[in-house]
């Protein structure tokens, strides 16, 4: 069995509070909220008026730019106002009101569930239709998908690279998709295989999910070309590069993109999306997230719509248990805790974790003991000890020839830590003043 | 005996080609460097801060001996006086520059400003501001994990644990403006001093619309208008739903202060108002600071 090459850790994965629970609907809100970036890159810019009527998979804004994607409308009612909202961490950012006043949908889309696995468009169009439809990763990152779709020239994709990994611990939502939404997803494989003109793609799944990895071979089996790659357990095996690294054994070289070694990487939930966009024409409007934690009523797999507040989600996994410390929007290890669950749903949120108020703090933090275990665990090959005490001093590029841009953020670092330095919040706000610094001299 | 003769002799003649070598190298490629650097240096603090825009005093006194006149070229920390010494060595004039002062922004008290969250991470308000809103709900306002208290080499910036903010030791600040760089949120601003210390300042940053802003903090500028309406001197501009006041043109009336509804508007080191104006909002300026 396959892994990558260097670092990672092995962190508790806690999926049995919500693995294998049924995907289930959550009821359409009252109000929506809108937010227009739920994407990374140029805001999306709103077409549509106060009072405007609106009907399901209408869009409602514009993608901002190429890497960007547009914003569609998840319910049916109408527009109150365009302002800003509070996203999950208190930061304001422009958004769409809307009363929802029903599910009405656009007569284009096709609202059947019959699978239809017959794609006859060619590779422009299927690429149009997925920019078209707003599609994102929705691993996380959030990198508009259509840019992926079009390597720039001289470069040519060999391999698609299916993330179905999901090694963020208590997320579960990518494994139910697999496992419900399985022939969907081939069909979505192949459609992507058909835009990017490659007849090689892999599926990797972590062994963690044995009836996912069962499930999707038997599947993959009767198409050509596409094969399941089980990998061993280890974090942070759902990162671009890490995950190239296990399948093909081909190294992303620093600061270039996966299609430098001819791969391309997609998360299951968006080649899911891909397939609803291009053989149902629908827009990308909901996705799945998981809601769980130790002390949480009903964790489950909860399909929303984006728009509809955290909290309505929340309240139907059973509401915040009384012992909650720490609500966190993603995974323990790359998500962020929230302070304001009125926020909507959104492309990015893949997860709710409820942490219990024992969990939720810090340990007190103690002097580095040049131990080396950071970086031993670093699955980028930095140095996260030194990273972070550069970041301290303010010595920006110094940080830069230690390619601190190569830092994936996974947490590995701070987990491993046995003085539980807070390295990665040091690294994290080093790279975000590099990143700074390093367009504004590319822009000069 | 003679063995001490032969070390000795050896020695001293080794001794005597080093020299003769250094004395010439030295020669050949002596560097030119003009005499009143050293002169400038002397007369300037020392204190390197790097608050005249230069690496160090050093750095700026080269700059002062190539320039031809010493306008922009200015050291916060000597102020005037050090200025005219410059002038006087260099035989130019210091170009006029008020002594100014620098002055946190804010005035989100513990009580004024509840606390929405509690935050566990670092003790870093750039790392603060780089995750999340911070522990009230002001987007704009002070963190208070002191960034600018580290970041100044004079000992001029002290957190107040009653109300959570930084203060400013007018006495000790240089202006040098490290504290206003360190600020991630730009909340410090480097203010003219004023006569006797005395001006008034918009004490918040938020630039949020009133209602939004009032919700987080009682004493932030909710943007109404009033006091640009009230200035005789035009020195008020609001913008973004947040007032202004320029210190060039500030005379110092104190009417804006009076009609401000929130208290945001600070009037700092007058005496207090006399008993016949009975406006609530002036009652303990000297204090005001923080006291709203």
């Amino acid at each position: 069995m396959k892994t990558f090459r260097l670092g990672g850790i092995h962190p508790h994965d806690n999926k049995q509070y919500a693995a294998h629970r049924p995907i289930t609907e959550v009821p359409l809100p009252q109000k929506a909220i809108i937010p227009l970036v739920q994407h990374i890159g140029a805001p999306a810019k709103p077409i549509v008026n106060k009072g405007d009527k609106v009907k399901v998979g209408q869009v409602l804004a514009e993608a901002g730019g190429f890497v960007s994607a547009p914003v569609h409308s998840p319910f049916s009612g109408t527009i109150t106002k365009i302002d800003s909202t509070v996203d999950a961490w208190g930061m304001r950012m422009p958004a769409i009101f809307m009363d929802v006043e029903g599910d009405e949908w656009l007569e284009t889309i096709d609202t059947t569930p019959t699978i239809n696995p017959v794609c006859k468009l060619d590779s422009k169009e299927i690429i149009q239709k997925v920019t078209e439809a707003g599609i994102v990763g929705l691993g996380g990152a959030c990198f508009p998908t259509h840019v992926k779709l079009m390597p720039p020239p001289g470069k040519k994709a060999e391999v698609l690279i299916v993330n179905g990994v999901e090694c963020e611990p208590y997320l579960t939502c990518d494994h139910q998709l697999m496992l419900e939404h399985g022939e969907e997803i081939i069909i979505g494989i192949q459609i992507l295989m058909k835009a990017l003109n490659i007849n090689k793609a892999i599926i990797g799944i972590e062994k963690n999910k044995p009836d996912a990895i069962e499930h999707m071979q038997e599947l993959a089996s009767r198409c050509l070309g596409i094969s399941v790659q089980p990998l061993k357990l280890k974090y942070p095996q759902g990162g671009e590069k890490q995950l190239i690294d296990a399948c093909i054994k081909r190294q992303v070289p620093s600061g270039a993109l996966p299609i430098e070694v001819g791969a391309v990487v997609d998360n299951v939930a968006t080649i899911y999306a891909v397939y609803e966009a291009v053989q149902k024409n629908k827009p990308l409007i909901s996705r799945v997230m998981t809601v769980t934690g130790k002390e949480v009523k009903n964790p489950g797999n909860y399909k929303v719509r984006f728009g509809t507040p955290l909290a309505d989600v929340l309240a139907l996994a059973g509401g915040i248990p009384e012992t909650t410390g720490k609500i966190i929007g993603g995974g323990p290890m790359m998500g962020r805790a929230m302070n304001n669950v009125d926020m909507p749903a959104n492309k990015r949120i893949s997860g709710l974790l409820l942490l219990p108020d024992s969990e939720s703090h810090r340990k007190e933090a103690a002097n580095c003991i040049r131990c080396a275990k950071c970086v031993q665990a670093c699955p980028m090959g930095l140095e996260p000890y030194l990273l972070a005490k550069l970041a301290g001093l303010q010595r920006w590029d110094d940080m830069e020839q230690h390619y601190i841009m190569d830092c994936i953020e996974c947490g590995c670092c701070m987990f491993t830590c046995p003085s539980n330095r807070p390295l990665l919040d040091y690294v994290r706000m080093g790279k975000a003043t590099v990143g700074g610094i390093i367009c504004a001299r590319n822009a000069k | 005996m003679n063995l001490i003769l032969i070390s000795l002799i050896t020695l001293g003649v080794t001794g005597l080609l080093a020299a003769v070598i250094l004395f010439l190298v030295a020669r050949k490629f002596k560097v030119e460097e003009d005499p009143r650097i050293d002169v400038v240096t002397e007369a300037l603090p020392g204190a390197n801060c790097g608050g005249c825009g230069f690496a160090g005093c050093r750095a700026l006194a080269e700059a002062c001996v190539k320039a031809d006149s010493l306008d922009g070229l200015f050291c916060p920390v000597g102020g005037q006086e050090t200025m005219k010494k410059v002038g006087d060595i260099l035989g130019l004039t210091p170009a006029q520059s008020d002594p100014m002062v620098a002055v946190v922004r804010c005035n989100g008290t513990c009580e004024a400003r509840p606390r929405t969250s509690q935050y566990d991470g670092s003790r870093s308000c750039k790392i603060m501001h780089s995750l999340y809103v911070g522990e009230s709900a002001c987007p704009f306002g002070c963190l208070g994990c002191g960034d600018c208290v580290a970041a100044c080499q004079f000992g001029a910036i002290t957190m107040n644990p009653e109300t959570g903010l930084p203060e400013v030791d007018e006495e000790r600040c240089t202006s040098c403006g490290a504290c206003v760089k360190a600020c991630p949120r730009n909340i410090i601003e480097l203010r003219k001093k004023g006569p006797k210390s005395r001006r008034m300042v918009v004490m918040c940053v938020n630039k949020d619309k009133g209602a939004v802003a009032r919700k987080a903090c009682l004493n932030t500028c909710i943007g109404c208008g009033k006091c640009q309406k009230e200035c005789p001197f035009d020195a008020i501009t609001v913008e973004n739903n947040l007032a202004y006041i320029d210190f060039n043109k500030c005379r110092l009336c104190r009417k804006c202060e009076a009609v401000c509804p929130t208290g945001a508007i600070h009037a700092i080191n007058f005496p207090p108002r006399k008993q016949e104006e009975p406006k609530k909002e002036a009652a303990e300026p000297t204090e005001g600071q923080n006291n709203k």
